[in-house]
């Protein structure tokens, strides 16, 4: 493919010379990674949202870079959806400012989301259509013309991996197939932020994978992602930046890691007593030379700069667990000492 | 692409000005697009649809004419059953499929489909998915209405010029309901609420002229029929129909029309409500 | 841990003779017959729980329905069709003629109206048969519990209609205390041949053909609004094959009290829904079988 080609299908397609792992651009593109990190596409100060008298986002503040892709890691619960919902214009903020690419959602809401691709939580799409009548119906919803939305619905099935079911219903596929094609969807008027709420909740891990990998390769091509999610892998794997949210807050701001570095030693033993030491146990671990000691419902983190070490040393004072385990730290473990909570719970 | 939306998005101040931008605006029309190809696959549903009023205006036009003979019609002279009840009957097929359509596929559509809430994430408004929903509803109502006046042709049912002015007053009808039932539509919980909808649309259905003439009730019931909408959507394609014609006709129309863009202005707003909270 | 060989894996199913079903159950475990409750019985209280929730809505259409028929058509059409042809219904005035098939029709729209989206819903949507398979309920006792549910609801509204029908005073006869069995077997007659149907249906398209195309010309065409000898004789002799000519003409019969005068015609009439309901019975257990089992 030549290398200068602007078309939209340069976008999406899989062909092409990749040079250093990463594939065509557009050429308008080229600009936008001059500057990758300075452009602020969206940004919010003292963001609240508050259903009758319950508040579900509490002040919060932060800057979205273009063409990061950005992590709000939290468990259910935590405000992740309703600031999702903010940001993509269908849900009013009660108080406080946010601003996506310059303009005011209030105002400009429909303008703005022209701009936007949106993957939400649930699947939302068309049962009474097909697999390509979704694409092409979504397509003129932003009032794009239709042979558009033609070139563009083939090359989006052909991204996503779905060219051959581009004729089937949509009711019989796999809930990671009806994902894609909801991934497919989002980026039908080529979006310059994709919003991502969730979008591996529910898969196998197969299909956890590919999406993964669809959502790299939109990466590699300059689109700004911004994604929830409860699962601590894909926000390691995918994120650029994160903050952790809980209760509607944010408790930490970082990539992945730093805030492993900054949170959670380097090393973590996790250890199972019998249900009837357990407690002796925790008590006796508590004077345990850790960098900190979590004693949770059905077993006792140690975390150590050497857990091989560590364990040896458990074992000459006289401990005896069922069994051990010795793992790096995670961004569970983040979570966990700053809020107190696991990220399933 | 930006550009346009932000020229179109130059809010003109005040009422008028939403009227303009309504008239203008072909986001909802993409709705109507949507349902048009959903049911390309369904369309003998969309075709059985002609049969309902049909297999009235035969059974109760034509088998029960014979028992009733003539009665009369608007202007007072008397004129056949069949040629009393057909255009009643059209009203009702009106009413009835503009009911059926904006609250039972809304409710499907709001409540499990979810479709309204992908359509909000684009940059369709409320008011577009209102207006193109009811505008779906008045394009099934005026396919119906044409082939129901086709048939009221062919059965020699009708003998007035101004007959042609049956199907935009039909789809007149399917407006007000439409609208009103979409309104409605939004304020329901669970399928039973739709118990309400049967409460409401029968006794319209039965009670308003459609069968008989008004002067078969008493003068106090009388006055209550004739504040309600299908009495005037009856009465108006009856004088159509009949050809008597008289100017009281754009009240009722004008009655019908204010009732529809009532409840298309509260539909959007409800749905707005609901979706974008 | 060594691998599994093959004759380690536990036996699979039964292989079923290729285009059959499982030979019926045998009869459950001991103890779970009596003195406990019947199975059949168990999957009724079912619906009656939840029926519980909803029977304050579902008065609305069973009581409203009839009244407003019986009113508009009855007294409206009435009074005009007895000013102008008083004779050509036998001599009893329209509100007469007509309130027994207003009973008869009105017992074949609830009764479609239950066998089919409750039946259908049951699978596809809230999955209460599915919930009731993975119990000691058999797939015969799921389909007679609900038919169970359906009469239970026919009975109730065809009784309220005749209360309605002799307060509006289009009651000729004492006999209309059998009109009220004559009209639950006309309902018996369309819910069973149609549960039986509607749980093998895959699209609820099917069902909007069957009211469309199957109920309503049924409703207007069975001498229910007008006499049947208005009818050109093809369509008579369709109309006389349908179920719902046989229950309004039972009904008329006790109703306006000409009952006694055709006793064999009453019995043919009574029988041919009977065998009409039996044979729904019959199917259901089948299909239900078939689809449940799967």
């Amino acid at each position: 493919m030549d290398p200068t080609l602007s078309c939209p299908l340069a976008w999406y397609g899989e062909g092409g010379k990749t040079v250093r792992g990463m594939s065509y651009l557009p050429a308008s593109l080229d600009k936008v990674l001059e500057r990758p990190e300075t452009e602020v596409l969206v940004r919010a100060r003292g963001l609240t949202k508050e259903f009758g008298g319950f508040t579900a986002v509490d002040g919060i503040d932060f800057d979205l870079y273009r063409g990061e892709a950005f992590g709000f890691l939290g468990p259910n619960g935590a405000g992740k959806s309703s600031t999702m919902r903010m940001i993509g214009c269908v849900s009013p903020p009660t108080s406080g400012e946010l601003s996506i690419l310059g303009r005011d959602p209030v105002r400009d809401g429909s303008a703005i989301r022209a701009r936007l691709g949106v993957v939400p939580q649930e699947d939302t799409l068309d049962v009474e259509l097909t697999v390509r009548e979704n694409l092409l119906v979504y397509g003129r919803y932003f009032g794009l013309p239709r042979r558009v939305i033609r070139d563009r619905t083939a090359a989006l099935l052909e991204f996503v991996q779905l060219a051959d079911r581009a004729g089937d219903k949509v009711e019989p596929l796999s809930g990671g197939l009806k994902r894609r094609l909801t991934i497919a969807r989002s980026l039908v008027n080529e979006p310059e932020i994709l919003i991502l709420d969730e979008p591996t909740t529910g898969l196998d891990p197969q299909a956890r994978h590919v999406v993964w990998d669809r959502l790299f390769r939109l990466k590699q091509r300059g689109v700004t992602l911004i994604l929830t999610t409860h699962y601590m892998d894909e926000a390691e794997q995918l994120c650029d930046r994160l903050v952790v949210m809980d209760h509607g807050r944010f408790a930490a701001e970082g990539s992945p890691r730093d805030l492993i570095a900054r949170y959670c030693s380097p090393e973590v033993l996790e250890l199972r007593f019998d249900p009837e030491v357990q407690d002796a146990a925790a008590d006796k671990l508590k004077d345990f030379p850790a960098e900190r000691t979590e004693a949770l419902a059905d077993r006792i983190l140690l975390y150590v700069p050497d857990g091989d070490a560590a364990l040896a040393a458990v074992r000459a004072s006289g401990l005896e667990p069922l069994t051990s385990l010795v793992r790096r730290g995670t961004l569970e473990d983040v979570f966990l000492r700053l809020t107190g909570r696991r990220l399933e719970d | 692409m930006s550009e346009s939306v932000s020229l179109r998005m130059l809010p003109p101040a005040g009422l008028l000005g939403r009227l303009r931008r309504a008239g203008t605006d072909t986001g909802s029309l993409r709705l109507v697009e949507r349902h048009a190809r959903a049911y390309r696959r369904v369309w003998l549903v969309f075709i059985s649809g002609v049969f309902e009023p049909l297999f009235y205006l035969l059974s109760v036009g034509l088998g029960l004419g014979v028992l009733v003979g003539k009665v009369p019609g608007p202007g007072g002279q008397p004129i056949p059953y069949r040629e009393f009840v057909a255009p009643g009957l059209l009203a009702v097929s009106s009413m009835n499929g503009a009911m059926f359509d904006s609250t039972f596929n809304v409710f499907f559509r709001l409540k499990y489909a979810k479709l309204y809430d992908a359509v909000l994430a684009t940059p369709m408004r409320p008011a577009q998915v209102a207006l193109g929903e009811i505008g779906w509803a008045l394009l099934r109502g005026t396919i119906y209405a044409i082939a129901f006046m086709l048939v009221m042709l062919a059965l020699d049912l009708v003998h007035s010029p101004w007959a042609v002015l049956d199907v935009p007053v039909a789809v007149l009808i399917g407006f007000a309901f439409a609208a009103i039932g979409m309104t409605g539509t939004t304020y329901m919980k669970s399928w039973q609420d739709f118990d309400y909808v049967i409460l409401a649309s029968m006794p319209l259905f039965l009670f308003s002229a459609t069968f008989y003439p008004l002067s078969v009730y008493p003068r106090p019931v009388q006055v209550v029929i004739e504040c309600t909408p299908l009495y005037q959507g009856v009465v108006l394609l009856r004088d159509l129909t009949v050809g008597v014609v008289g100017p009281d006709l754009l009240w009722r129309a004008a009655y019908l029309a204010a009732l529809g863009v009532a409840g298309l202005y509260a539909s959007g707003r409800r749905i707005g409500k609901l979706l974008l909270v | 841990m060594a691998a599994l060989s093959r004759g380690d894996y536990p036996p699979g199913p039964p292989r079923l003779p290729p285009g059959g079903l499982p030979p019926g159950d045998p009869p459950a475990l001991g103890g779970l017959r009596s003195p406990q409750t019947p199975l059949t019985v168990r999957a009724f209280r079912c619906w009656l729980t939840v029926y519980r929730r909803i029977w304050r809505s579902s008065i609305w259409s069973s009581v409203l329905g009839p009244v407003c028929y019986l009113g508009a058509l009855g007294f409206g059409l009435g009074t005009l069709i007895d000013r102008h042809s008083p004779a050509s219904l036998g001599g009893v005035s329209y509100l007469a003629f007509v309130a027994p098939a207003i009973l008869a029709s009105g017992a074949m729209n609830t009764a479609t109206a239950e066998a089919s989206f409750p039946v259908f819903g049951s699978i596809k949507w809230n999955r209460i048969y599915i919930g009731a398979q993975a119990s000691p309920l058999r797939p015969a006792d799921i389909f007679r519990g609900h038919l169970m549910f359906m009469l239970m609801r026919l009975a109730m509204n065809c009784a309220f209609v005749v209360l309605v029908m002799w307060a509006f005073g289009a009651v000729e006869s004492a006999w209309v205390v059998l009109a009220w069995p004559a009209a639950v077997l006309t309902g018996l007659a369309f819910a069973a041949p149609v549960a039986a149907w509607a749980v093998t249906v895959k699209v609820e398209t099917s069902f909007a053909y069957m009211f469309r195309f199957a109920v309503m010309p049924l409703m207007l065409f069975s001498g229910t609004f007008f006499p049947l000898s208005q009818l050109p004789a093809g369509l008579r002799a369709l109309a006389y094959a349908t179920p719902l000519w046989h229950g309004v003409a039972l009904c008329r019969a006790f109703s306006l009290g000409t009952a006694a005068q055709d006793p064999a015609g009453m019995l043919g009439h009574a029988a041919y829904l009977a065998v009409l309901a039996a044979a729904g019975i019959w199917a259901g257990a089948r299909t239900y079988r078939r689809r449940l089992y799967v």
